[in-house]
């Protein structure tokens, strides 16, 4: 600084540090509407949410939704696979999260967790629908159904096992299938998000 | 330029004294190409030529392709195949579009590996070296976006896959992803702004290119014995080097010329032998590849980026000692781009004073097993995830990692250089004097 022997500040320190301050804000300013560009945008986040028909789903098939841009598998589940996925020792499961958006973090990975409650009015059992992500939790490939030692879902990329319920069993995938945000409105749609 | 004594560019005619007292660009342009250049350069010094020649491949060929191509998700695909089948030529100009990618990255793996066995990296060529490791990360980023816009099976999954690394940052990793992707998945956004960074990009390389080799003319090239030229007059320095132009220069041409008959055969041949096929199928968010394997070029890191899973011990242990912060995934992101950092700091890793490794008779061994420790990290990276592959790719992974971390710091106190020629000349001569004549007789043509 020009004031070396001023120790105290002068008004051109002043002023120089203003300058500088006000430089700074204003380069910020300019700069966050080029980074802010790039999130997601008013049409992309308006399709956050959809409404699914799964009238047509049959007893023991699936349906698959594409929602924001990911696969959703929404399955109208077997009673065998049903107490298949609920005799399972919680112990077992290398996940015991539920991994469930609409319940709170940390539940317990029961099939009561994982399934969606049935609508009043409709002729499912109680935990048939099974709404989860289709998208491996390892590397993001798209699990394969009906498949795997588990009866559940097998992903064919590095051989991740889930159970009926969605559950990780064996392979690399280190989580749960997970829950996305859904609920019934009426008897015959789902609304995801 | 600064450095070596030589003569510098003196304007002769009307014109370029004119020229020259308002823009000095031909004194530029000739101290350039006349630099004074080490006399005992070898082979491994053709490929900046080889990298400079494929960016503008590159550039021209990409420039002409962006001419027929659409970035829409609905027609990425089927422009591409417009460019193959109907664009007079087209399919030529995309394979080598694509297959100069290949060419780019073979000849910047022998131009790295060539500064690394000669110690190009070290003082005062530090700089030269930082801006490489940048201009390889851009390089890597450029064929990363380059390789999404066909929008095929393995653009879509593997950008899924390769932006799923941001998402394991610790707290920020999935708004981080969003930011990138512009939304919550691979789709429109991403495609878009890919295809604007993947234009952008190689004009920042051709700007880093131009300071790269700025910063080693202003230090000299390096050479594979090491040792300075000698600056102490114009007269010694001339002894040590020889012109660029014609010399180095033609020598650069010949050694393109006949890689380039290697390219055009592949170009020719066997366009696709280094693709994927499952790229020719359009993209599919609803069915994933079964194999998902990046180019090959991206191999290497690739396979440390999957060597470090759960069950490894040091994975553990920084699980623990960070509270489950760094996870497996967040560990082997770190790894990855750690594997490209501490090749970026070797100049100051590496303790030892010589540069060449031809006088040290340790590390040249080291040195070919790290060689032989990349091409092996290449294979296993292709390989499915299981054993023996996991074991093969950690160890290989941790070697990667040791040779710069340990090896290059403790060799230079362990190790006892062989003698050092002392001079450029001396061991120009004693290589090729008996065999040539040597360099007296140009110096004293037909008396």
């Amino acid at each position: 600084m020009s004031h070396a022997d001023e120790h105290q500040g002068t008004r051109r320190d002043f002023l120089y540090y203003a300058t500088a301050g006000a430089g700074v804000v204003i380069t910020g300013a300019a700069v966050w509407p080029l980074v802010n560009q790039m999130n997601p945008s008013a049409d992309v986040q308006a399709l956050a949410s959809i409404r699914v028909d799964v009238s047509g789903v049959t007893e023991g098939s699936q349906l698959t939704v594409l929602w924001q841009g990911k696969p959703v598998f929404i399955r109208y589940r077997t009673q065998s696979e049903i107490d298949a996925a609920r005799a399972v020792d919680l112990a077992d499961l290398p996940d015991q999260s539920a991994e469930n958006a609409n319940l709170a973090v940390g539940s317990e990975a029961t099939d009561q967790n994982r399934a969606l409650p049935t609508p009043e009015g409709s002729d499912a059992p109680e935990g048939a629908w099974l709404v989860q992500m289709g998208v491996c939790t390892h590397l993001g490939c798209v699990p394969l159904g009906e498949q795997g030692d588990f009866g559940g879902w097998f992903c064919p990329c590095h051989g991740s096992h889930y159970d009926t319920a969605g559950r990780i069993r064996r392979g690399p995938a280190p989580t749960n299938l997970p829950v996305p945000v859904a609920a019934f409105v009426d008897p015959t749609t789902i609304e995801l998000g | 330029m600064a450095g070596i004594p030589h003569d510098h560019y003196e304007p002769s005619s009307n014109g370029e004294k004119w020229l020259h007292k308002r823009l000095p660009i031909l004194g530029i342009a000739y101290d350039t190409l006349m630099i004074p250049t080490p006399k005992n350069l070898n082979w491994m010094w053709i490929w900046g030529i080889v990298l400079t020649f494929t960016l503008v491949l590159q550039i021209v060929t990409g420039i002409v392709l962006v001419m027929h191509y659409v970035p829409h998700v609905d027609m990425a695909f089927e422009s591409v195949e417009h460019i193959m089948r109907n664009v007079n030529g087209g399919h030529m100009i995309r394979y080598f579009h694509s297959n100069g990618a290949s060419l780019f990255f073979i000849a910047v793996y022998l131009h790295i590996f060539r500064s690394l066995y000669y110690g190009n990296y070290k003082a005062p060529r530090e700089v030269t070296w930082i801006i490489g490791m940048l201009m390889y990360l851009l390089m890597m980023g450029t064929a990363f976006m380059g390789y999404v816009l066909p929008w095929g099976q393995m653009s879509f999954h593997g950008t899924a896959v390769i932006t799923g690394l941001f998402g394991a940052v610790p707290f920020v990793g999935e708004a981080l992803q969003t930011w990138l992707l512009g939304a919550s998945a691979v789709g429109q956004p991403a495609l878009n702004r890919f295809f604007s960074l993947h234009y952008l990009m190689p004009f920042i390389l051709l700007g880093l290119t131009i300071v790269h080799i700025w910063a080693f003319h202003t230090t000299g090239n390096n050479n594979p014995t090491g040792v300075e030229v000698r600056r102490t007059s114009k007269e010694d320095a001339a002894k040590d080097t020889l012109p660029f132009w014609p010399y180095f220069v033609i020598k650069d041409l010949f050694a393109l010329a006949i890689i380039l008959a290697v390219f055009m055969a592949i170009v020719g041949f066997m366009p696709n032998y280094l693709g994927h096929p499952d790229n020719y199928i359009p993209a599919n968010p609803l069915a994933t590849p079964s194999h998902i394997v990046p180019e090959w070029y991206f191999l290497p890191f690739y396979a440390i980026l999957r060597a470090f899973t759960a069950d490894v011990w040091v994975v553990q242990i920084v699980n623990f000692l960070t509270f489950g912060i760094i996870d497996a995934k967040f560990f082997g992101v770190l790894a990855m781009f750690g594997a490209i950092a501490v090749m970026a700091l070797a100049p100051w890793l590496d303790t030892s004073t010589v540069r060449s490794g031809r006088y040290r008779p340790m590390f040249k061994w080291w040195f070919a097993l790290l060689v032989v420790d990349f091409i092996v990290l290449m294979w296993v990276g292709a390989q499915a995830a299981e054993f023996p592959y996991d074991w093969i790719s950690l160890i290989a992974s941790t070697y990667w990692f040791a040779y710069f971390l340990v090896i290059l710091p403790l060799l230079g106190v362990l190790e006892k250089p062989l003698p050092l020629p002392e001079t450029i000349e001396a061991d120009y001569a004693a290589h090729y004097a008996s065999k040539t004549g040597g360099t007296k007789t140009i110096v004293n043509p037909a008396e």
